[in-house]
């Protein structure tokens, strides 16, 4: 009579556990990247000597690479010190989460990463959990960590999405509706026929997002299209996927038809102020950015291009887009999408976080307003204080680029 | 005794540490980038066991463990709020900064505060009020041991679960 979470933590903890309950849990995966490994290695080193198992931990470079000044190439080299002494993998190809779907995780594995957005890889059926550096250094050391297994709601979508509404819109109304808080210390669990015929890339968009409402983890059960996409990597033949029992218990359910939905954008400056795109449409902008580990894979690059492939960016904009990895660059760069949206004005940069955390690559000056397709838009978080942050999905960024104000992107999808 | 320092709710990670000054992991430098752009005189003015107060959601965001080390660089005995986030309350119990859940609607800015651990209780001295609360054994003790890595270095990775074993 478990849910997903509680099915799962039985699983890793050897016992049976409900919410409510702590339990040290067998981790089967760790993941740090270029700032929060380096805030591990001091805890690390006064634990243990040498990590657990090298071959369960992975150290993608995402944040701020190749390093933009000084203080950041410390870091990183710290990091590799720290690497090369532990035999440890570093990878420098996009964003952390997307490197983990795209060649590590797997349904039911038990997934920590020292990064908040960690529940992204709960698309892929997995628990994932996003923790601190002193957690991470622990499961870097003892290949175990304790969790509070948490009370679970279930998120049940059904319905249609209209031309130029996608999960992102899905997923900013469900942050409206119950806020930035509204499941915190929870799993959110997702159901329904608008999820099951969503793409993975979809899938992550909304269990990355549930960070922002204080999730601990979000997980789409596992279906035909999670095994059709692991399939081939290492351990994918012996998953044995976890579901959750017919009447495992929710402390809160949500319904959403998404056939009514429009597109959706939350304005400045919490994440649970949303509103319909029309609603603050012809607002000015200077920055648009289409990337992250929200939506910066080739589906989100795909509808960029669908918008504003031979037109022109509006004067007075920047439009940066970053695939959210290689794999997803280099599919972009093979089927022209790249080179298609370089001759519409767009400054396309290398796989990995972006300008999402204002560390790089398009920090925002005070005053100037930016259109993102990520996952924040907390004061201060991509530059100056001052400035402001609309989040949308990428069509909204897209039809925004073209005119210079907040656009739906409807009209443009006709 | 300590004075309150009073923020809202949601008062998220990136407000604390900023992204682009928060590159190190040297506690008296993170100290002194506490708050940086948004409440720019809390680095040059905190004083020990002043007392941080938030409302719901304290901490949001970003896993960031700088902001719980730059709080507690900077001399803060407790934050209190009336709810934290899940990965800044593990950071507080892994850093062992006391972090109290309370509602704090009644504790104004500066207000002199005083955390009894005996009594579980927190006094107001300027409005001569008194509010109980519950902090819980596992992160008084990490409180106590300087931090989780210090307290698994003395006692082993086993007494930790037994620890949380005790505290379900």
């Amino acid at each position: 009579m478990g849910t997903l979470a509680e099915n799962l933590f039985s699983l890793k903890a050897g016992r049976s556990v409900s919410a409510g309950q702590h339990v040290i849990a067998e981790v089967d995966y760790a993941m740090a990247h270029d700032t929060t490994t380096a805030w591990a290695i001091e805890p690390f080193k006064r634990i243990a000597n040498k990590v657990w198992d090298r071959s369960r931990i992975l150290i993608p470079f995402d944040h701020a690479v190749p390093a933009p000044n000084l203080a950041a190439a410390r870091m990183q080299q710290s990091i590799r010190r720290f690497a090369r002494e532990q035999g440890l993998r570093i990878v420098q190809q996009g964003v952390c989460h997307q490197i983990m779907s795209e060649q590590i995780v797997l349904p039911s594995m038990l997934v920590v990463g020292a990064d908040s957005h960690t529940p992204t890889e709960g698309g892929l059926g997995a628990l994932a959990c996003g923790v601190g550096s002193t957690d991470i250094a622990i499961a870097f050391a003892r290949g175990k960590l304790w969790f509070r297994v948490p009370e679970s709601m279930r998120i049940t979508m059904e319905g249609q999405f209209a031309q130029g509404v996608y999960a992102k819109d899905a997923v900013l109304a469900l942050a409206g509706r119950i806020g930035a808080d509204g499941a915190a210390y929870r799993s959110v669990e997702f159901y329904g026929s608008a999820v099951s015929s969503m793409s993975i890339g979809s899938r992550m968009t909304m269990t990355n997002m549930c960070s922002e409402i204080g999730a601990m983890c979000a997980i789409v059960p596992p279906d035909e299209r999670t095994f059709e996409y692991v399939r081939g990597r290492r351990g994918a033949e012996n998953v044995e996927p976890v579901y959750a029992d017919e009447n495992a218990c929710y402390v809160e359910e949500v319904e959403l038809d998404v056939s009514e939905l429009e597109p959706q954008i939350a304005c400045p400056h919490e994440i649970d102020n949303v509103k319909a795109v029309e609603e603050v449409a012809g607002e000015r902008v200077d920055q648009v950015f289409i990337g992250s580990c929200t939506n910066g894979r080739t589906e989100d690059l795909h509808v960029a291009r669908r918008i504003l492939e031979g037109k022109r960016v509006a004067d007075g904009v920047r439009l940066i887009v970053v695939p959210a990895s290689q794999l997803v660059y280099n599919e972009c760069m093979h089927d022209g999408t790249l080179s298609a949206l370089m001759k519409v004005g767009a400054t396309v940069c290398n796989p990995g976080c972006g300008p999402c955390l204002g560390r790089h690559q398009g920090v925002l000056a005070e005053g100037e307003v930016c259109v993102a397709t990520s996952n924040r838009n907390f004061q201060g978080r991509m530059g100056s204080p001052k400035a402001f942050i609309y989040l949308a999905s990428p069509a909204t960024a897209a039809a925004t680029a073209l005119t210079g104000v907040i656009t739906d992107p409807r009209d443009n999808l006709r | 005794m300590g004075r309150a320092w009073k923020f809202g709710n949601n008062v998220n990670t990136d407000l604390i540490t900023p992204g682009r000054y928060n590159l190190t992991a040297e506690p008296a430098e993170l100290a002194k980038i506490c708050f940086v752009e948004y409440r720019p005189e809390f680095a040059r003015e905190v004083r020990q066991d002043d007392f941080v107060v938030g409302g719901r959601n304290f901490g949001c965001g970003s896993s960031r463990e700088t902001a719980v080390i730059a709080l507690k660089a900077a001399g803060v005995r407790a934050v209190i709020a009336q709810s934290f986030a899940r990965i800044f309350y593990r950071n507080c119990i892994n850093n062992g900064l006391l972090a109290i859940e309370l509602n704090a609607e009644g504790i104004q800015e500066g207000d002199e505060l005083e955390y009894d651990e005996q009594a579980q209780k927190l006094r107001n001295a300027t409005r001569d009020e008194e509010y109980e609360v519950n902090v819980p054994q596992v992160l008084l003790t990490t409180v106590r041991e300087g931090g989780v890595a210090e307290f698994i270095r003395k006692k082993g990775f086993e007494a930790l679960e037994e620890l949380f074993a005790n505290d379900a």
